[in-house]
């Protein structure tokens, strides 16, 4: 049985699924219903400084859009930091952090970027005995107009210079959360690191509008008519969140910086993804706004069961071990080449492949053979692009199939080479280095 | 004394009022706008879709179902009326099962194919709700044109007409039009006098008169619409029936499942209607079925289609055979009318002969079997009755019993064309056929009247 206790800089908790900052974390009731359906750990809905609360709209916060059968992908929101006072989110921390001590407990925390205020208020939240605080620096929409959220993680020394003082005036251990609204992700986190934070946490929300009323030609969500940018998230932001844990994981600057991996996680697969690209653990919001508290049932067995299956005892087996896998695209090996093959039993004739290939690609799948309906690749004209793969509705009916060293590429007439060859030294590369002799 | 279903001989009033109600409302009731959006999500928008190659008039059905998952119903409609002016009746007519959704991917993959039918009534609903028309005719060419039968095939040659500038003249041999969309479907296949209302819906565009209780060879003869006209189309249909060839066939209570069935869609109080307590159906097509189900559904205690060949032969979709047997009908197979068994002149039961098959013959093996019955409705087949071209039929070549046809539809009489049910093509005696062969014959007419359509 595979273990997946998870131990992320120091902060146990009995599974690597934590509730991210968000609506879900907002007060006890709904921490303490987590954790009995079965969260590793919580990140409490990000606190404010003391004094009267921010407000929220009083309009609709979320906006989505779906995909077939109205399924959720992916969910835009105009939510701020906690609207609740600072006193009453700690004495419910104290008290939550008492009643599971089994459990992570961090607290997200956004104050304006002051050295008077963090000192401020870090003994106040020490008091709790949360495991962790969590610096809010990502926050796209609201609060980064008063100075604080995405403002403060769009200037790495912005962040290095809070995580300083965090680390200074706390003995808790500090996760920087990170903005995606950048261009380069490695910038804000090697100033994370600078600073003294033991990890970055990431990605928060991508700033967004989900759609517009084309009745009153409002964006979404609208409130009296005005829509503002929100901050997106959901299943449609993995891949960018993948990308960016993975160049962080990557970069020699930040190597070894524990990350905890966040956007998008929706099942066992997604979390064991992130692990795999770096991430320590995950953090979860939309999926358990979509479908309830539950869900983390089936990322706890999923996760479990797929590792008893490939032998991974532990979750060190297992992060980060995609990592070194994650390369530049000039050192792919262009000598490597496959081919679309379409399994004729499972193929349901839809022709979605021929026309993808036909009008977009490489005109490399039939429609008929003989006079019938009939599609297949045509081997001599396929590049391996993978769209076939992509659009079509049956799982692995179209696989892509690697030729073998010496086999005849039929559209270029050549043995494929059995010698790892790339961009760098490929003829047609003006700046092509000759291979050493 | 018995009531209700047991009462004996043929009856009316064998169920109460609110259960005929029931009985006989909507086959597929009409998908609501989440079911519709639910179930055009499932489209794969196949390419070059087999679903449409299935269509016999060839609706872009991957569109207009993608038109209707993307909020544009009234969008959706005219793709299909494009195609199929009378999309709304064979959205719920179409034998689906055996054309569009057989083809379906779906079908392929999950043995369970998109709704194409119900998704084209939701279209074709939406946009005859609205009133929304989508064509408007082409400056008049001056051209008049005589469309035989107000049914399928000549309502959808006589709009393609209307569209391209033609006047066209309808004659009707009965008091409403719609053919067999208004007298030969069972009830539940077409609620709420639909078939009135597409017609109503198909003529708006002007230019077509339609004259009822005119029939060819009796009030209109055949010569002289040639004459007068400068183009005829023939789509009268079938107005004959094949009889049983078994003795005593005169017998009272022995019928025409057709009359029955066209009565029956006529009625405004189907409690009125008398139905047998034993009913026994001649055929295995979908009349049989369609008169099957419906003695069934006024409330005959035992229905019996008795066929003779085997399952595999029978006409009527595997859907429409699964139709009867949930309404509680029997279907028997090898079994041939023999003898028709009177009492007082009053059908009391029939005898049947098995038969078998040997060496592709079909053959009676001596066999028998009586069973009780008080009705038989005959569903063998209709017959295309040749006298109605009055003496025209050395100039209208036959084939097959039927008024021969090129491929566009063109009769060996010159000026004149046909199509639907009445000629011999390839084609299915399908409302939708009968659409397709009208349309495609309303094309050819315009070229010949404007020379290749260049006005």
């Amino acid at each position: 049985m595979a273990d997946i206790r998870n131990d992320f800089i120091g902060i146990r908790s009995p599974n690597p699924f934590w509730l991210a900052s968000a609506p879900p974390t907002d007060k006890a009731y709904n921490v303490e219903r987590a954790f009995k359906a079965g969260w590793g750990g919580v990140v409490w809905k990000t606190l404010g400084e003391e004094g009267p609360p921010v407000v929220n709209v009083n309009g609709p916060r979320y906006g989505a859009i779906w995909g077939a059968d109205r399924r959720l992908l992916g969910l835009n929101n105009i939510e701020l930091i906690t609207d609740r006072q600072l006193q009453v989110n700690l004495q419910e921390i104290k008290q939550v952090k008492k009643n599971w001590p089994d459990r992570a407990l961090i607290a997200s925390i956004m104050v304006p970027c002051e050295e008077a205020s963090w000192k401020a208020i870090l003994p106040a939240v020490e008091e709790t005995e949360c495991d962790g605080i969590e610096l809010n620096f990502g926050c796209p929409h609201g609060m980064s107009e008063r100075g604080m959220g995405a403002a403060v993680g769009q200037v790495p020394e912005y962040i290095e210079m809070v995580a300083r003082w965090c680390k200074q005036y706390t003995r808790m251990p500090v996760i920087v959360k990170l903005t995606p609204n950048i261009t380069d992700i490695r910038y804000p986190a090697r100033a994370a690191h600078k600073g003294g934070a033991d990890a970055v946490s990431l990605i928060n929300t991508i700033s967004s509008i989900t759609s517009v009323n084309l009745d009153n030609f409002s964006p979404e969500p609208s409130i009296d008519g005005k829509g503002s940018h929100g901050g997106y998230c959901g299943p449609a932001v993995k891949p960018i969140a993948l990308n960016m844990v993975a160049e962080i994981a990557r970069d020699p600057q930040t190597r070894g910086l524990p990350i905890s991996g966040i956007g998008g996680v929706t099942t066992w697969r997604d979390a064991a993804e992130f692990l795999a690209l770096g991430a320590g653990n995950v953090q979860v919001c939309t999926a358990a706004m979509t479908y309830g508290f539950k869900i983390v049932q089936e990322m706890i067995s999923g996760l479990s069961n797929w590792m008893d299956e490939k032998g991974h005892r532990s979750l060190d087996d297992i992060i980060g071990r995609a990592t070194p896998n994650v390369t530049d695209w000039q050192f792919l090996n262009l000598n490597y080449v496959a081919k679309a093959h379409i399994d004729q039993d499972l193929c349901i004739k839809c022709g979605r492949c021929h026309i993808a290939c036909e009008d977009t690609s490489h005109q490399a799948i039939t429609a008929q053979v003989d006079g019938v309906r009939h599609f297949e690749v045509m081997e001599d004209e396929c590049v391996g692009c993978n769209l076939c793969v992509n659009v079509c509705p049956v799982e692995d009916c179209i696989t892509m199939e690697p030729l073998a060293a010496g086999v005849i590429d039929q559209r270029t007439g050549k043995p494929v080479s059995p010698v790892y060859a790339n961009w760098t030294t490929h003829p047609n590369n003006p700046a092509a280095r000759v291979a050493a002799e | 004394m018995a009531e209700g279903q047991f009462k004996e001989g043929i009856a009316s009033g064998r169920l109460a009022p609110a259960e005929y109600a029931a009985n006989f409302a909507d086959l597929h009731p009409p998908l609501d706008e989440h079911e519709a959006l639910v179930e055009a999500d499932r489209c794969y928008f196949c390419y070059d879709a087999p679903c449409m190659q299935a269509c016999p008039t060839s609706i872009d059905i991957p569109m207009f179902i993608r038109e209707i998952a993307t909020g544009n119903p009234i969008g959706s409609a005219r793709t299909i009326f494009d195609q199929n002016i009378l999309g709304g009746m064979c959205a719920r007519v179409c034998p689906t099962e055996t054309l569009c959704e057989e083809a379906c991917v779906r079908e392929t993959a999950e043995g369970k194919p998109v709704q194409i039918g119900r998704l084209q009534r939701y279209a074709t609903d939406a946009a005859m709700e609205a009133g929304k028309q989508f064509y408007t005719r082409a400056a008049p060419t001056g051209r008049r044109i005589a469309v035989v039968g107000a049914g399928p095939a000549g309502l959808a040659a006589a709009h393609r007409l209307a569209v391209k500038g033609h006047d066209v003249t309808v004659f009707e041999a009965k008091e409403k039009p719609g053919g067999l969309n208004e007298y030969g479907i069972a009830a539940y296949k077409s609620t709420g006098d639909f078939a009135q209302a597409e017609v109503d819906y198909v003529t708006a565009i002007g230019g077509i008169a339609i004259e009822y209780g005119r029939a060819l060879g009796r009030d209109v003869h055949l010569s002289d619409l040639a004459a007068s006209y400068d183009a005829v189309f023939l789509g009268m249909g079938l107005a004959g029936v094949n009889a049983l060839r078994a003795d005593g066939e005169d017998a009272q209570g022995v019928e025409d499942a057709v009359d029955f069935i066209s009565v029956l869609r006529q009625a405004s109080d189907l409690g009125s209607l008398p139905i047998g307590r034993r009913v026994v159906v001649i055929g295995g097509g979908m009349t049989a079925v369609d008169a099957a189900v419906q003695s069934k559904l006024l409330g005959a205690e035992e229905v019996t289609i008795c066929y003779r060949r085997g399952k595999e032969q029978m006409n009527a979709s595997e859907f429409e055979q699964d139709l009867a047997a949930s309404h509680g009908v029997t279907i028997r197979h090898w079994l041939q009318p023999k003898k028709v068994i009177a009492q007082d002149g009053r059908v009391a039961a029939i005898e049947l002969e098995y038969t078998a098959e040997r060496d592709g013959r079909l053959a009676g093996t001596g066999e028998t079997v009586v069973l009780a019955a008080d009705q038989v409705f005959k569903a063998i087949g209709q017959t295309f009755v040749p006298a109605a071209l009055n003496g025209s039929a050395a100039t209208v070549t036959l084939e097959k019993g039927r008024v021969k046809v090129d491929a566009e539809g063109r009769t060996s009489m010159p000026k004149v064309w046909a199509g639907g049910d009445c000629v011999t093509d390839a084609r299915e005696d399908l409302t939708v056929a009968a659409v397709a062969a009208g349309r495609d014959a309303a094309e050819s007419i315009h070229r010949a009247l404007t020379s290749n359509g260049r006005g």
